[in-house]
């Protein structure tokens, strides 16, 4: 552009700005333009077998558990279950990288990552039956509470791996969220702070299409979630979140990352909701059977069963052998659940702070002296 | 302010069975039809119409921009509700449950309580919020929080609650007209449940900031709102057979409170008891019975009683019925009324 000089004056002439370059070379911090994949391609034929059948035996393990869940909701056993069939890769691979001294922040959706990483499967429902907010000691699983304000959890993985490093501790975060829960402004504090601080954490965004009714077309105008790191200064990876062995390499790079000191990754991953939000839900409002449909021909399960059988390494017997074990989970599963937990109301006065204050000894007392009096403590029950 | 219900009458309705979720609706969709300017926005609130199906229909008829389904977002959510009432819009927010409003609280109270204080007057908001509250509906953790103490607290802000359905179409209708931010508490508890209603009926309900008497007794008050009225109805049917008259108030209006109905009842009655379900301490009880104790000292024959949740976070739903007042914990306090017998 031409500067036009004005008749009678000097020529202007502007002074240029001082010299500016972005901080980062936005380049390599950009995603793949489609989601990478492993299933299918030829590089499946050197995914590690014993990875493979594990990968495999948590898929269906998962699946199981995930009708298992639902079942319990249908006889009153559970008060809410929010499935994850359909996106149990995603759930298995964030389980399966992280090492024991680890620590996973999941989101209400992601019982199955605690369980494939090895909370016993009750204690992880207890949350959703209604008995127990946190059914475990987070310290010893080095799992943090199922999350349920979205978004909220992601922080915290931030501050726990900052911490973890300046105490010089090899220790990641791997924090999920939904697609829904990017809009949050607790995703944009976390990532901007884990990348500020270079802190080693993991976030995984399991885009499955929906937060509850609106579809991601509503929740963000971005070429996909994953280029959201960019703008933060940490790279997005974008992957099929169906394919098991995908996620797990693409967490795994991400997970090596942070422990070799270089930063948090976003990982967007696209898979599906294939059941409603909650069993509460009513998903034909909002979508239509061949978009369900077209997802069920991408299933997790049957994309690693085709590589593995492909490659010899799973037989019917073997696949019957996987399928008894789950068998056996949800059978315990049940007879677990069904039998009424036992609480006390006590309990709802012990744990508010490390001491109980006088006044809630005296409300603890007084509720005591209701319940010996055999009154039923509220009309709140038979209302219902 | 004005009232808005009062311009319904052009609809001829029959009375017909309708659940609170159904009137709040029929509220949203009168307000809209009447006034251009009323947006409604929120969290699912379009195709799906609300998780409780207040907004069902509504995008239909008036169209995704009257009806917007928005990002994830509660703070980004009033936030757009401020600019978009700065520039002439009534805009009327879902928050989907009560702890998830939440992220919005920095919106709430140092922009959409204090706009029209920090201009002068020369910048009104005319927002309102609506928050289903309350437990007793086997909600899993963070959703049956009571946080109406935590808007009381805030200057600036109107805090209204309905208990019955009339009062959902005629409370809601009257907050959106308001010039004024309306925080509208709806009790998850009541959303189904049912009352002969015709739209035409709430054009009698006077501007918000009004109790009324829904039971009236002689022998001491029960000073309620939203979810615990019920109890206190059921409380003083099961008192008669003691003896006790209760009369009972539904505040509807925490703030503005209704010094003036409240006192006037515990100066006939001489006894009263505060009953809401959030926790005790700190919670809006407290305040209650200090503003009767100030204004009927000399007519009381007790103290002013509190039956409130306990001092807990609110537990599991296992536990909630252990934690929520009921009628017998009504009916101790009143019991605990005859003073003069212990002291
Ligand atoms: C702060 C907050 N706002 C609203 C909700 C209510 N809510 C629960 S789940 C959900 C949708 C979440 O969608 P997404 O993040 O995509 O996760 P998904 O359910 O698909 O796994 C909403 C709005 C909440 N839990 N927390």
């Amino acid at each position: 552009m031409t500067v036009q000089e004005l008749p009678g004056t000097a020529a202007y002439r502007p002074t240029p700005p001082p010299a500016w370059k972005p901080l980062t070379d936005p380049a390599p911090l950009l995603p793949d333009p489609e989601p990478y994949r492993v299933l299918g391609t030829e590089a499946a034929a050197e995914a590690d077998p014993e990875l493979l059948l594990r990968l495999y035996a948590e898929l269906v393990r998962g699946r199981r558990y995930n009708a298992q869940a639902t079942a319990l909701t249908k006889q009153g056993r559970l008060a809410v279950y929010p499935s994850s069939t359909g996106q149990e890769a995603c759930e298995v691979a964030a389980a399966l990288v992280l090492e024991e001294r680890d620590w996973l922040f999941p989101s209400y959706r992601d019982t199955l990552a605690a369980v494939a990483r090895g909370l016993d499967p009750v204690d992880a429902l207890t949350l959703l039956r209604g008995d127990r907010h946190t059914g475990y000691d987070p310290r010893e699983h080095r799992i943090a509470p199922l999350c349920t304000p979205l978004a909220t959890q992601l922080p915290h993985a931030v501050g726990l791996a900052h911490a973890a490093r300046l105490k010089g501790d090899d220790v990641v975060a791997l924090a999920m969220v939904g697609d829904g829960g990017t809009s949050e402004g607790d995703f944009h504090e976390a990532l901007n702070f884990a990348a500020v601080w270079r802190a080693p954490v993991v976030f995984l965004v399991q885009n499955n299409g929906f937060a509850i009714s609106v579809p991601l077309a509503k929740q963000t105008a971005a070429p996909s979630l994953a280029h959201k790191a960019v703008g933060y200064g940490m790279p997005g990876r974008l992957v099929d979140g169906n394919d098991a062995v995908a996620v797990h390499q693409v967490l795994g790079e991400a997970v090596a990352r942070a422990r070799r000191g270089e930063g948090p990754t976003l990982v967007e991953a696209v898979t599906y909701r294939m059941e409603a939000h909650t069993n509460a839900d009513d998903a034909t409002r909002y979508r239509g059977d061949s978009e369900v449909e077209a997802w069920r021909a991408h299933d997790p399960i049957q994309l690693l069963e085709r590589a593995l059988t492909g490659r010899g390494l799973l037989d019917e017997e073997r696949i019957g052998a996987v399928r008894e074990a789950a068998e056996r989970m949800a059978a315990g599963l049940r007879e677990q659940m069904n039998a009424d937990p036992v609480l006390d109301p006590m309990d709802m006065f012990t744990h508010v702070y490390e001491q109980q204050t006088e006044q809630l000894r005296e409300q603890a007392a007084r509720l005591r002296a209701e319940l010996e009096a055999g009154h039923d403590e509220s009309g709140a029950e038979e209302r219902r | 302010m004005t009232t808005a219900a009062a311009a319904v009458g052009e609809r001829t309705g029959s009375v017909r069975p309708a659940t609170m979720a159904q009137a709040l609706g029929r509220a949203l969709r009168d307000s809209m039809a009447a006034d251009p300017t009323v947006h409604v926005l929120g969290e699912d609130v379009g195709t799906l119409g609300g998780v409780f199906r207040v907004t069902d229909g509504l995008a239909k008829e008036f169209g995704d921009d009257r009806c917007t389904d928005t990002p994830l977002a509660e703070a980004g959510i009033l936030g757009a509700a401020v600019g978009m009432a700065m520039y002439g819009l009534r805009p009327v927010v879902e928050m989907q449950f009560d702890a998830f409003a939440y992220p919005a609280f920095e919106q709430l109270i140092s922009h959409v309580a204090k706009m029209r204080n920090r201009t002068g007057g020369a910048m009104p908001l005319p927002i309102t919020v609506r928050v289903p509250y309350g437990g007793g509906i086997g909600g899993v953790e963070h959703h049956s929080d009571s946080s109406e103490a935590y808007y009381m607290a805030t200057p600036g802000l109107h805090v209204v609650t309905p208990a019955t359905v009339e009062d959902a179409y005629g409370l809601l209708r009257e907050s959106i007209a308001s010039d004024d931010p309306v925080v509208f508490l709806e009790p998850k508890r009541l959303y189904w449940s049912k009352a002969a209603w015709s739209p035409e009926a709430p054009a009698a309900v006077e501007p918000i900031g009004r109790a009324v008497v829904r039971r009236p007794g002689r022998s001491a008050t029960l000073i309620t709102y939203g979810p615990s009225l019920p109890v206190c109805m059921e409380a003083a049917e099961a008192a008669t057979s003691e003896g006790w008259d209760l009369e009972v108030v539904d505040l509807r209006s925490l703030v503005p409170f209704d010094d003036e109905t409240v006192a006037a009842s515990v100066r006939r009655t001489g006894r009263a008891v505060v009953v809401h379900e959030s926790s005790g301490f700190g919670g809006p009880g407290g305040e209650i019975a200090a503003r009767v104790t100030e204004r009927c000292f000399h007519h009381l024959e007790a103290p002013v009683l509190r039956v409130a949740g306990f001092d807990i976070p609110y537990p599991p739903p296992m536990q909630e019925r252990h934690h929520l007042p009921g009628v017998d914990r009504v009916l101790d306090a009143v019991a605990r009324l005859q003073w003069e017998a212990e002291s």
